[in-house]
């Protein structure tokens, strides 16, 4: 199996589902913030909830909670962990 | 070739373009080494502790009961300020001009001249007075409460559920943690856009920051909404107070969607950028130290402001009021002058000069409101919320005046110093300009349709 | 200010976003900075006095960062100020409930600066979590002097006070570990680093330029080259 196999945009996930981050695409100031908020490959995240309208999602990063836009989140590849605690690889 | 240049194009080379790759290859090696320290020094001690977080969460920032549990805080907040500013307003009233009669006599006793007794009591005096009575017991509930919220948690997960408005508007959610500042002082509001990164959605921001009434404006809703809609304040009638005042903040924050859009769409076009907002913990304010601490700042800030702003505002309005030029009293010309267009308003000439005069600040325009009423010979000396209600009633205040007068209080311009830190923040006249335009346009449109719909439907 | 008054030392405080830097502010100066539980409550930096044991200490209370790189304002004046201002002594205040997060900047952090205190704070709302943070162990991986406070019921905060005056008064010497960044990128470094190396006084500094050098860093570069390089830019 390729490395690339079952890639999926953070954005693709569901609600209460764990993933590893893969890539983190996108540029400039955007995708920055989002290394340094802690979205670096290899970061296990969690999708927490989405908001109201349904767009701002929020995720769970490093020990804390830090809502992105669908946009943004979809510019993050992750590889799916599945549902429930997958524990640190 | 110079040394900085040569150091630009080394750099460049051996970036190879990749700068990106770089930049994550770096974050990566300092994540790297976090992670490993946390992990050798972070320990989990066994026991469960219930995530409350999360629980919170899935009732405050929920589709079914996000929006609803705003409007309810919002309306709790402005209920507990309407009914409990109630009581300490009428005694402030009643302490500060029960003084103004023993200080006249002071001055006579002395010997003053009549000019100075007239300015020192009828202008200076009296101004602060009502400054006082009015707008410290709203704050002084107020801001304690929102203290409360604020150290709760309860702002970021606010701009969490708006943000999907905000987007639709063009802009961002972090726009609503602005417009919550907003509420303290909208020069703090203005500032506050900093936390805004994209300069189009921080300069929309700027702009629309004017439609949260702040500080000066508030208490005047409240004591208008006190007066008109809740005359004797008996509880349904708080109730009815309470929706005047939640429904016209409600309606500031749809003219900054609205306003957002339009700008979003014209003169300051350009896509939504990013949002990306950290959701911190909730955490446990220490109740009592905050709403000392909050009663105590803005005890200050009303006296402060009433020293420094009030009081010679009211020596200015007194001199406007009793002097002429050209045998016309001055204050009564401007106001005759001001009639016409104010009429189409709803409103009438001294309420528009009291809203120009009071452009240093909104806290003064309803004193000088009612320092003109009463330079023109007195009907009711007010001294009480009660007497103040019959005063305005006695000028041909209707219901729908009132209501004209808080949306324009609500709509109008920002403060002088709020327009100050608006130049501050852009260093641009021509938007510094719009800052001030754009509000006075839709206060002038909103009152001018409501006044002509409000009298449609008395008639 | 502190860098004309030699009497007067300069101590900066700096971390994420809502650790609690303007309450420990408050804390230490008696002043009446804002603070709530929200990122970027602060926005504009602010200054105050305190003294301790005879010294002069000015506390400048610096906006929230996630780094010290990002061209958002907040984080361009906290990273100037780090590296343009010398401070006497930088006060990293991380929260403890998120270790991980916060030890990235702070590990941004010692790589302008040495003379670095790390702060736990908030380790009242840890304990609630049931973590527990081994100080020594993450002194002793950092390098620097770290201490545990809670600064809303003053906990750890004397302690505090007295690691900044013994590391603004030099009589601890922190030595903060380096950041290993493997070879691809080291590699790159050392051929950058000769033609920095003369016009920065610490080692340290001039790594930490060459890294932003080959990440394309602008802003920062004009302003370094507009101190550094003013004077003798042609050969
Ligand atoms: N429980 C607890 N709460 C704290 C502690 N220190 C600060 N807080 C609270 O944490 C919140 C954030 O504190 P601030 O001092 O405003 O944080 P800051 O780092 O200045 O935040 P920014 O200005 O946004 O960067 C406030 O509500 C404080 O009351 C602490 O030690 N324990
Ligand atoms: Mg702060």
């Amino acid at each position: 199996m390729g490395f690339n196999d079952g890639l999926k945009s953070l954005a693709e996930l569901p609600v209460r589902s764990f993933a590893y981050v893969v890539t983190v695409g996108g540029q400039g100031l955007t995708r920055r913030r989002l290394l340094d908020l802690g979205f670096v490959p290899g970061t296990l995240i969690e999708v927490i909830r989405s908001g109201p309208c349904g767009d701002p999602v929020a995720y769970g990063v490093r020990g804390t909670t830090v809502a992105l836009r669908r946009e943004a989140a979809g510019e993050i590849q992750v590889k799916a962990a599945g549902k429930g605690w997958p524990g640190w690889a | 070739m110079t040394k900085i240049q040569e150091l630009y194009r080394l750099a460049g080379e051996l970036g190879d373009g990749r700068k990106e790759e770089l930049q994550e290859r770096i974050v990566k090696a300092i994540y790297r080494q976090a992670e490993a320290i946390s992990g050798r020094v972070v320990s989990r001690h066994p026991g469960w502790a219930c995530d409350w977080d999360r629980r919170i969460d899935d009732v405050v920032t929920s589709r079914l009961t996000g929006f609803p549990l705003m409007l309810l805080l919002l309306g709790v907040v402005f209920w507990v300020t309407i009914v409990g500013a109630n009581y300490p307003s009428e005694i402030l009233a009643a302490l500060l001009f029960g003084l103004e009669d023993p200080l006249s006599f002071l001055f006579d006793y002395t010997g003053a001249p009549q000019w100075l007794c007239g300015m020192a009591v009828q202008g200076v005096y009296r101004t602060v007075a009502w400054v006082v009575s009015v707008m410290l017991p709203p704050m002084a509930i107020f801001f304690p409460c929102f203290t409360l919220l604020e150290d709760l948690g309860y702002l970021p997960r606010a701009a969490f559920n708006l943000d999907g408005l905000f987007k639709r508007a063009g802009t961002q959610g972090k726009q609503g943690l602005t417009m919550c500042m907003g509420f303290g002082c909208n020069a703090a509001g203005v500032t506050a856009c900093r936390i805004i990164d994209s300069p189009r959605e921080r300069l929309i921001a700027i702009l629309t920051n004017n439609f949260v009434p702040c500080n000066g404006r508030f208490p005047t809703l409240i004591a208008l909404a006190t007066l008109f809609f809740a005359g004797s304040l008996s509880t349904s009638l708080s109730f009815m107070a309470t929706a005047v005042v939640t429904t016209l903040v409600l309606l500031g924050v749809t003219v900054t969607l609205l306003v957002s859009y339009l700008l979003s769409k014209t003169l300051l076009r350009g896509l939504p950028s990013s949002f990306v907002l950290e959701l911190p913990p909730y955490r446990m304010p220490q109740v009592g130290r905050v709403i000392v601490r909050s009663i105590f700042d803005r005890t200050i800030f009303v006296l402060g402001r009433a020293v420094t702003i009030a009081a010679p505002a009211g020596a200015v309005i007194w001199l406007l009021a009793n002097n002429s030029i050209g045998g016309q009293n001055i204050l009564k010309g401007m106001a005759n002058f001001l009639d016409l267009p104010a009429r189409f308003l709803g409103l009438d000439g001294y309420i528009l000069t009291a809203f120009i005069l009071g452009l240093p600040a909104n806290e003064i325009v309803l004193p000088i409101l009612l320092m003109g009423y009463l330079a023109q010979g007195t009907l009711v000396e007010p001294a009480n919320f009660q007497d103040l209600g019959n005063l305005l009633v006695a000028y041909g205040w209707t219901p729908v005046t009132a209501f004209c007068f808080m949306l324009f209080s609500l709509l109008h311009y920002p403060c002088g110093t709020t327009i100050w830190t608006i130049y501050k923040e852009t260093k641009s006249f021509k938007w510094t300009i719009a800052g001030v335009l754009i509000p006075l346009a839709v206060a002038v449109i909103v009152c001018g349709l409501v006044n002509f719909v409000g009298r449609l439907i008395l008639n | 200010m502190g860098l004309n008054n030699p009497v007067q030392l300069c101590v900066t405080l700096v971390g994420n976003p809502n650790t609690g830097k303007s309450t420990i502010f408050n804390a230490l100066t008696g002043l009446r900075q804002h603070t709530g539980n929200w990122p970027g409550k602060t926005v504009l930096t602010a200054r105050g006095v305190y003294h301790y044991k005879g010294r002069e200490f000015l506390l400048i209370d610096l906006p929230g960062t996630y780094s010290l790189v990002a061209n958002s304002p907040e984080e361009r004046v906290a990273r100037d100020f780090l590296f343009f201002g010398h401070p006497d002594a930088t006060v990293v205040v991380a929260d403890a409930t998120c270790l991980e997060r916060n030890l990235n900047l702070a590990l941004q952090v010692m790589e302008i600066t040495s003379r670095v205190i790390v702060c736990v704070n908030l380790i009242d709302e840890a304990r609630k979590k049931n973590l527990n943070i081994n100080i020594a162990v993450l002194a002793r991986e950092l390098g620097v002097p770290v201490v545990a406070t809670a600064a809303r019921t003053g906990q750890g905060l004397d302690e505090l006070k007295d690691l900044i005056y013994a590391v603004a008064c030099g009589y601890i010497t922190p030595c903060p570990r380096e950041i290993g960044y493997g070879h691809y990128i080291e590699e790159r470094l050392q051929k950058l680093l000769p033609l920095i190396q003369p016009y920065v006084s610490e080692r340290r500094q001039a790594r930490w330029l060459a890294l932003r050098l080959l990440e394309g860093d602008e802003s920062l570069l004009e302003t370094w080259a507009n101190k550094h390089l003013r004077d003798d830019s042609y050969d």
